[in-house]
């Protein structure tokens, strides 16, 4: 019923999205695969983060991709912060407590950003969002298609990042043996706000990304870190190249579900892959066997 | 003879039932009415996660169960509102018992046990929201009939009295239980799984009965919520507000305590109408509140407020004592 | 009574437990040592259902329980203590021990006083109120061998209950068990300790590398060569003998 001219063209759409979408998980996955804990404020964040974005357009006229020089700092700033004066300090070491903390700071970001800005539904209109690049039969969006560039750019830094540098090797080591890095003398709690904020700033980043294409509002961040979520389990809780890899796939997943089951029950194909991971295999398609 | 735990029970309860001689107000009603529906559905959350400490985040597919089961019973088959009381409570229970089968037997727990039951919310959301049988987007109106056989009551206070009777059975339930062995079992489970199985306890069963327990009970919650709002949708049923609400009360009230979702949701909900006093007409300003008490109440006061108070009495009593 | 046959447990490419068996006599205490590493606590867990055995089999009473879930086995009269203490820690030591007495006795009432009971018998009974987490070592000890006992197993399965604790803590405790044998109970116990086992067990059984290496009386199985071997090195026992054969044959002879 569909020409297979629409069904590619949605299966592309549908990885420039994931790509994304890899970049928000990004974030998610590295907190937890260092901390080892469910950041539930990640899609909060993100919604903050696209407000922070929308802001600067609005009020300075930031073109949009020109405000990640600012609001990636600015995040890894903040998720430093957050982490090192209130999560660690308040959760006693308790995974639980911590799950249940950043599930506090998700309805507090969320709410505050109802009370200061309102439920409206704001996004930043311009000629480059709905821009379109003819690649032979197909139309593609040229924002998604930076925006996809840009989210593999940021992951090749990440990789880097953690290959390459000494915080990446000390990340890699607290992740590994939380004691035995703290007894070489790196400082485990720096570590962890490192690593928080890297995740904060990732989130910037797809932030300033998704803005030209998309639009903000103060309860966004639930769409997200549905699909956040589902991108991490199936990936692999904490493996970066499982969480690009799960964002592609729930990208094209999204897509062609909502292209067959149409707008609203499109969000359930998403549901069920998150459902029945954890049901059969908690550790992701690229985890090892538990 | 009054057993152990239950005298302070009777007098919450008979302290709640006393209001409307002594107030008159609407708005007392309804505020009152709303929060005993929240610490119905917070005390079956309580039961699995305070007491057995499996945390859920996704407490709302039982009160949406609830709530569409005996609104469709009502709309669509014409039947009795407290048979499908019952039968709504049934439906709770099964689910939990679904849900629990699926995801203990899979060995989730922790962080991946509350994300399961968020998703497992997330889809029924999506599913009411979507399906003719729940009325789609529009949601479902149950006829305005008021009188007894129709569990509906034009006076506030009287509904007051019903949601407070709820209250009340659901409070007698769970401190029979923590008095019971299954209770012992359940906190054995919640503090640690294996040396529980090494004193004889079956952890799956132990967990089994505690989600459909608490899946019935939160279930009561949503039938009182559609019986008295008259109304419900896909967004109220299975909307995450109804999984934090069920969350938050026994967390700042005392988690695992029979009282504390009680305790918690009037101290949540009392607080949040002081700050929209105060603050006007801010949206979301009360649960701005509400995310800095759970903040705070983690950092400082794991036990939450029973569990202050608690600890204030022994250091009282070994004063006293010394 | 206890009957581990051709107990072996692979986990991957590592073989912990290699082909191993013993018999438990009712009514003794029977020690299982071995070097660190040798696979006693995995074989522990084996008998106690924590673990399915890649191939063998336990039975208790010559019924097969190589399938039963760990709580069926605790019913069936099989009680453990574990290496790492695992108190309840959020409870406090009489609601830690009646979790155990629950398991024979449905009414709180009856639990509550067996626990009383048990306490009594392992010298708890004064700390009855005391948060679990609140204890010494030694209390933690005696706690974890409370819980197991209210559960009224048939055979115990304690393992390493006196690591960790200071020689006059082992000369208090070692009554306790021999209390509870006496009270009709079978004990298998894993201990480093040798002193204990010299003086409690009556049979020795001995685990080096997943396998059981030698059996018999304590004295017989610590002169035994492949026991001296395991423990301290191949050809340690062959220069054992020589040195004490030149001690006793020096020049003074």
């Amino acid at each position: 019923m569909f020409s297979p001219t629409i069904i590619i063209e949605a299966m592309i759409n549908g990885l420039l999205t994931g790509a994304i979408y890899a970049l928000v998980a990004l974030g998610l996955t590295l907190v937890y695969g260092v901390l080892h804990i469910i950041n539930f404020a990640h899609g909060a964040t993100l919604a903050a983060a696209m407000f922070a974005v929308w802001g600067l357009n609005a009020a300075f006229g930031i073109d949009t991709y020109w405000t990640i020089p600012i609001v990636t700092p600015a995040f890894f700033v903040l998720g430093y912060v957050v982490q090192r004066f209130v999560i660690g300090p308040a959760a006693h070491g308790d995974d639980g407590n911590i799950l249940l903390i950043t599930l506090g700071i998700s309805i507090l970001i969320e709410n505050a950003l109802l009370a200061g800005f309102g439920s409206d539904t704001r996004s930043i209109p311009s000629d480059f969002s709905f821009a379109i690049v003819e690649a032979g039969p197909f139309l593609l969006s040229s924002a998604r298609l930076v925006g996809a560039a840009g989210s593999l750019v940021v992951a090749i830094l990440f990789w880097l990042l953690m290959s390459r540098t000494d915080t990446g090797k000390a990340i890699r080591a607290v992740a590994r043996e939380k004691l035995g890095a703290n007894l070489v003398g790196i400082n485990v709690g720096h570590i962890y706000a490192i690593t928080f904020g890297l995740g904060c700033a990732a989130l910037a980043v797809a932030a300033s990304l998704l803005m030209p294409t998309f639009y903000v509002n103060p309860r966004i961040g639930g769409a997200f870190v549905n699909i956040a979520f589902t991108v991490v389990v199936l990936g692999g809780m904490g493996s970066i190249p499982g969480a690009m890899a799960g964002g592609l796939i729930i990208g094209m997943v999204e897509s062609l579900s909502g292209l067959l089951l149409g707008e609203s029950l499109g969000q359930i194909g998403i549901f069920i892959i998150f459902i029945l991971v954890l049901l059969l295999r908690p550790t992701g398609l690229f985890g090892a066997k538990a | 003879m009054i057993g152990r735990g239950y005298l302070p029970i009777i007098l919450v309860t008979l302290l709640i039932a006393a209001t409307p001689l002594v107030i008159s107000s609407n708005s007392f009603f309804n505020f009152t009415v709303l929060v005993l529906i929240i610490a119905l559905a917070a005390q079956g959350w309580n039961l699995l996660g305070g007491i057995g400490g499996q945390t859920s985040f996704g407490h709302s597919m039982f009160f949406g169960i609830g709530a569409y089961t005996a609104s469709m019973l009502q709309t669509h088959l014409g039947v009795n509102a407290w048979l499908s009381l019952v039968a709504a409570i049934a439906a709770g229970a099964l689910a939990g018992l679904i849900v629990g089968f699926l995801s203990f037997r899979a060995g989730l727990r922790g962080s991946y046990f509350a994300l399961v039951t968020l998703a497992f919310a997330e889809l029924l959301r999506v599913l009411a929201n979507a399906s003719e049988l729940t009325g789609g987007a529009a949601g479902l109106l149950l006829k305005l009939d008021p009188g007894f056989a129709n569990m509906q009551f034009s006076s506030r206070p009287t509904f007051m009295l019903l949601a407070l009777a709820f209250v009340f059975a659901s409070l007698v339930i769970t401190q029979k239980i923590v008095n019971s062995r299954f209770g012992a079992h359940l906190v054995a489970v919640r503090e640690n799984e294996d040396a529980a199985k090494a004193l004889g306890v079956d952890v799956l069963t132990v967990k089994l009965k505690a989600i459909s327990l608490s899946g019935a009970m939160t279930a009561a919650a949503g039938v009182l919520y559609v019986q008295y709002f008259l109304y419900i949708d896909a967004g109220i049923a299975f909307g995450i507000w109804i999984s934090i609400e069920a969350l938050l009360a026994p967390m700042v009230g005392g988690r695992g305590m029979v009282l504390g979702p009680l305790i918690g949701a009037f101290t949540l909900h009392g607080l949040g109408e002081i700050t929209k006093s105060f603050a006007g007409r801010v949206p979301g300003i009360d649960l701005i509140v509400f995310a800095i008490v759970l903040i705070v109440v983690i950092a400082f006061a794991s036990s939450g407020i029973l569990g202050l108070l608690k600890k204030l009495a022994d250091r009282f009593s070994s004063k006293e004592g010394a | 009574m206890l009957k581990v046959e051709n107990a072996t447990m692979r986990f991957g490419g590592l073989i912990a437990v290699n082909n191993a068996s013993l018999d438990v006599r009712e009514g003794s205490i029977t020690g299982l040592i071995g070097p660190n590493g040798a696979g006693k606590t995995t074989l522990f867990a084996i008998i106690a259902g924590f673990l399915k055995p890649t191939e063998g089999a336990i039975s208790l009473y010559g019924k097969d329980i190589t399938t039963e879930q760990p709580h069926r086995r605790a019913i069936s009269g099989i009680a453990r203590t574990f290496q790492i203490v695992q108190p309840f820690a959020g409870l406090n030591v009489h609601e830690n021990i009646t979790v155990g007495a629950y398991l024979r006795h449905a009414k709180p009432s009856d639990a509550v006083e067996k626990a009383r009971e048990v306490a009594r018998q392992v010298g708890l009974e004064k700390d009855l109120e005391k948060s679990a987490a609140s204890l010494t070592v030694a209390g933690r000890k005696r706690l974890e061998l409370a819980r197991a006992l209210a559960t009224e197993p048939k055979i115990l399965l304690l393992d390493e209950v006196l690591a960790g604790l200071n020689p006059s803590e082992i000369r208090d405790i070692i009554p306790v068990i021999r209390t509870i044998r006496n009270s009709g109970v079978t004990i298998l116990m894993i201990e480093h300790v040798m002193q204990a086992v010299m003086n409690l067990c009556e049979h020795v059984y001995v685990l080096a590398q997943g396998k059981m290496i030698a059996e018999g009386t304590p004295t017989v199985v610590c002169n035994d060569q492949a026991v001296i071997e395991a423990y301290l090195g191949k050809g340690s026992a062959e220069r054992i003998a020589r040195q004490s054969a030149e001690n006793t044959g020096g020049p003074n002879a």
